[in-house]
């Protein structure tokens, strides 16, 4: 290993079949590593942002809202209350005299503005400082107004990014239950838990889900709705998916309302097709299953000679991923096989060590596996193992293009969908085209030679 | 007529709204952060919560399309409580093992500033323990981000690096300048300093992230880019013969936002010239004026040819303009900037509108719009302090035939039907931002040619003919 890595983050890098495979996770970064992860706030905000339908109050000082306005590619076949930026835009005078005055204005005027289901108000770093008593004046304005108002508490320095999808989780588990549907809830009902939307994804699920007859009550978060929400307990099933944001709500459920879950990805053929059969069986239908059986068919005979394409050309190319989650990570690894592409490195900000364990059994040996990872350790791994490929977000690729690799954006910011089987063909198509662009003849270093 | 008050008959109705919404600025540690990637060798350490810097990171990258390293010294709930001392020099430690900077740029942020960690003390503390080991320059800078916008942030780090770096005691040198023309891009300072070259005169330009953030590819991996200025120039900044700094905004500024170049004049007695963002016509004159002074040459002769070019693309393109509506917004001297082009091409500036806090920015647009003041009889509505909401609350009834500004009005150029010319900073849908000229008379016949263009290319869109000519 690289002598340059910082000597503290030693056992939070690990190497398939270099002895047991054991590595360091869930830990706070190390201050001066220039970290890939943000914070609590950006947590709470991803998984929270996609709700359609309600007033999203970032109360702090303006960086922390300017940041995140509108910069997801997640999608609303309906209202766009999400896409607007709202702040409190603390100054200076707001921190020495304290800014729940303020507060309690804002949210009334927004509330009065716009008609919105819920508010949600984000606490940034200073507010706890400061003292605001957010509680207080959520419920004041909830009591006024008629519509839940609830805080989260995403103060940035409360932990990683993963304390702040808890974070999320708790506001939304006080918003479920507080709500009866007005039509009894169909017998096949699911939650979906995770899936953001990002390029309309949901709706390629959705597609797949109604023809198997699945009813799906609550979407959680992408396209999502408060009231919908609020029913969310009326579901029979939770399937979740990014399960780092959102298995805490599942467990919540399953304790308050003895809604079971399922862990789910929906990246690549094999991930895909094991989601939808995990939802038939549940319901232990011959019908849904049968669906279920030729839809999967369908797809993969039609997605089958398309992959095949692919990979003739595509085969023993090596790849770096390293994204937010874990579980999508395990899902690439899974895609870019079908591709005939290898992972040499992969990691993410925020995985936990069973996460870890799965993918270094998937990987080959020798494949790097990096917890909470730093642009230095990234750029270097992947000129080290000679990768062709990178798959990340924004603040990898530039570590990828400067030294010549082929990149796909798996980030929030994407504006292709990449899930089911029609991301499938879509994810294939754009690491094609950048792997085989013509454009790295010029370039100097790494892609095709 | 000119309206810089909130009882205009666009803004009768508007109370002062305690949120703001779609904001037009950006906080203080990422104009620190972006000023300290022009220095050479350098990396920027936020001291505070960790997710400032990842933020920071994110959105300036999706603007230059570079790798922007940003550390931070990751604060947790502890240093929240106690301090973040320990987090300070674990953080120093780290940075220099990895980066081996020369210099290290040290923001704070809101959390920082509130919990009152006081820099100073800490960089004394760190600089006595290590007292052994050969550090790199240490510069300190507060930008809590209640307070001001990310241009003040950027000179505040400039002035901070002008005052931390400076060698008081190097023999002056008459050739030398000082440019700080602010935030603005890595195109403009390339053309900078050609200008300057032209001149005869040696540079410093305060920053200059032409290279650090608008690269080559690379051959081998950099932990930090190539490019920049060095801390060893930026030591000289004492010995240069004068300093031009560009804003008329940042000029009013009072002492504690007050530009580098002001800084250096009051405390080091260094001439300091004060034009404009040398954006049009008036203001890229008085520019070359200041360096014609400080040179004691003419302006070259290729500089005034293109001068000569561009009035002449104002007659070719004059017709395509006159009364046509603009709403300009952004950082507050480019705004005036581009105001002052408007101003001298027949375009109506109908809301010239900024993010920023600062003082002098209606006078500012006010001044350079005087002359041509006559023309439009309706009132000018110049605004800071402003976000998106109010800007598309008051287009709804200005009416704009097009927008200028960065790519955050997209949406509302969509909404509105007309183009927006992008500029500024940030620009997230479109690739080159970081090539965008705007400066001197180069960059204004580029705005020129974009602005009339856009125009030319809504009317040829519209038109049932289906026009091959226009």
């Amino acid at each position: 290993m690289t002598t340059e890595f910082l000597a503290e983050r030693k056992n939070q890098i690990a190497t398939k079949g270099e002895g047991k495979f054991t590595i360091e996770c869930a830990k706070a970064s190390l201050a001066g590593s220039v970290s890939q992860r943000a914070c609590v706030f950006c947590g709470s905000r991803v998984v929270l942002y996609p709700i359609v339908d309600a007033i999203h109050l970032v109360h702090g000082p303006i960086g922390c809202a300017a940041y995140t306005w509108d910069i997801r590619g997640t999608v609303s076949s309906g209202p766009e209350l999400h896409r607007l930026c709202f702040s409190t835009d603390l100054r200076e005078k707001d921190v020495i005299f304290g800014g729940g005055d303020k507060l309690y204005r804002a949210l009334t005027e927004l509330i009065d503005r716009y008609h919105p289901r819920s508010a949600f108000v984000y606490a940034t770093c200073i507010v706890g400082v400061i003292g605001d008593d957010i509680e207080a004046i959520c419920r004041r304005v909830a009591e006024e107004k008629h519509i839940p108002v609830l805080p989260v508490w995403s103060e940035g320095f409360r932990g990683s990014k993963k304390d702040g999808y808890r974070a999320a989780c708790d506001a939304l588990d006080r918003l479920v239950g507080t709500l009866e549907p007005s039509a009894p809830v169909p017998e096949c009902s699911i939650n979906i838990l995770g899936d953001f939307n990002l390029a309309g994804e949901l709706w390629i699920l959705e597609k797949y889900y109604r023809e198997m007859g699945i009813h799906i009550q609550a979407r959680i978060t992408g396209d999502g709705r408060v009231d919908d929400i609020r029913c969310a307990h009326h579901a029979k099933l939770n399937v979740v998916q990014c399960s780092g944001s959102m298995i805490y709500l599942a467990q919540k459920m399953q304790e308050k309302y003895g809604i079971p879950f399922k862990q789910v990805s929906y990246f690549g053929i094999e991930d895909m097709a094991a989601a939808l059969y995990d939802v038939a069986n549940f319901f232990h239908r011959q019908d849904l299953l049968d669906k279920t059986a030729n839809m999967v068919r369908r797809e993969v005979e039609r997605l089958t000679p398309l992959l095949d394409s692919y990979r003739a050309k595509l085969t023993g190319r090596k790849a770096v991923i390293y994204v937010g989650g874990a579980f999508k990570a395990i899902s690439l690894i899974k895609a870019l096989r079908l591709l005939g592409i290898r992972t040499v490195v992969v990691g993410s900000q925020t995985g936990r060590p069973e996460d870890y364990d799965i993918m270094a059994r998937l990987c080959d040996r020798g494949t790097v596996i990096v917890d909470d990872s730093n642009p230095i350790e990234l750029a270097t791994l992947a000129i080290e193992r000679g990768a062709d490929l990178f798959i990340g977000g924004v603040k990898e690729r530039p570590i990828a293009y400067k030294m010549g690799m082929a990149f796909c954006d798996h980030n929030h910011e994407r504006k292709e969908p990449l899930a089911g089987f029609e991301g499938m063909t879509n994810f294939a198509a754009e690491v094609y085209g950048s792997i085989m662009s013509p454009v790295w003849r010029y370039a100097r270093k790494g892609g095709v030679q | 007529m000119i309206e810089v008050t909130l009882d205009s008959p666009a803004a009768e109705n508007y109370v002062a709204a305690a949120t703001t919404v779609n904001p037009c600025k950006l906080c203080a540690p990422l104009g620190a952060c972006l000023a300290f990637k022009g220095v050479a060798n350098c990396i920027p350490l936020i001291h505070g919560s960790q997710g400032c810097a990842t933020y920071i990171r994110r959105y300036s990258i999706s603007h230059f399309r570079e790798p922007i390293d940003i550390a931070s010294s990751c604060f947790v709930e502890s240093a929240t409580v106690f301090g973040g001392a320990a987090n300070f020099q674990t953080g120093l430690d780290n940075l220099i093992s990895q980066y081996h900077p020369e210099v290290i740029g040290i923001c704070t942020n809101c959390l920082s500033e509130t919990i009152g960690e006081d820099l100073p003390r800490l960089l004394h503390d760190y600089r006595a323990a290590r007292a052994e080991t050969p550090l790199p320059a240490l510069v300190p800078v507060s930008t809590p981000s209640y307070s001001g916008t990310h241009v003040d942030g950027f000179h505040a780090a400039v002035r901070a690096l002008m005052s931390g770096l400076i060698n008081p005691s190097l023999p002056s040198d008459p050739k030398r300048i000082n440019l700080l023309p602010g935030f603005v891009s890595p195109a403009d300072l390339r053309y900078l300093r050609e200008i300057v070259a032209d001149f005869g005169l040696t540079l410093n330009l305060l920053p200059d992230y032409a290279d650090p953030l608008d690269g080559g590819n690379w051959e081998q991996y950099h932990k930090l880019p190539e490019g920049g200025i060095s801390a060893a120039q930026i030591a000289t900044v004492g010995t240069a013969a004068a300093s031009i700094q560009c804003g008329r905004v940042l000029a009013r500024a009072d002492q504690r936002r007050q530009g580098g170049g002001a800084w250096l004049e009051k405390a080091h007695g260094v001439h300091c010239h004060y034009p404009g963002l040398p954006i049009g016509l008036r203001e890229t004159d008085d520019f070359f004026a200041a360096l014609e002074k400080v040179a004691g040459i003419p302006t070259p002769a290729r500089h005034r040819a293109e001068r000569c070019r561009l009035i002449d693309s104002f007659v070719d393109g004059h017709k395509y303009l006159f009364g046509k509506r603009a709403i300009v917004y952004g950082d507050e001297d480019l705004v005036v900037g581009i105001t002052s082009l408007l101003a001298e091409i027949g375009i109506n500036p109908v809301l010239c509108a900024s993010g920023g806090t600062g003082d002098g920015f209606a006078s500012s647009i006010v001044a350079v719009t005087a002359d041509s003041r006559n023309l439009f009889p309706e009132p000018l509505h110049a605004l800071n302090n402003v976000d998106f909401d109010r800007i598309a609350q008051m287009a709804g009834e200005l009416k704009p035939d097009l927008l200028i500004g960065n790519s955050k009005g997209a949406r509302l150029a969509r909404e509105l039907g007309v183009p927006l010319v992008r500029c500024g900073f940030p620009i997230h849908d479109r690739i080159g931002a970081a090539r965008l000229l705007h400066l001197g008379y180069r960059g204004t016949q580029n705005l020129f040619d974009r602005i009339v263009n856009a125009l030319i290319e809504t009317k040829q869109n519209r038109s049932p003919l289906g026009y091959q000519y226009m």
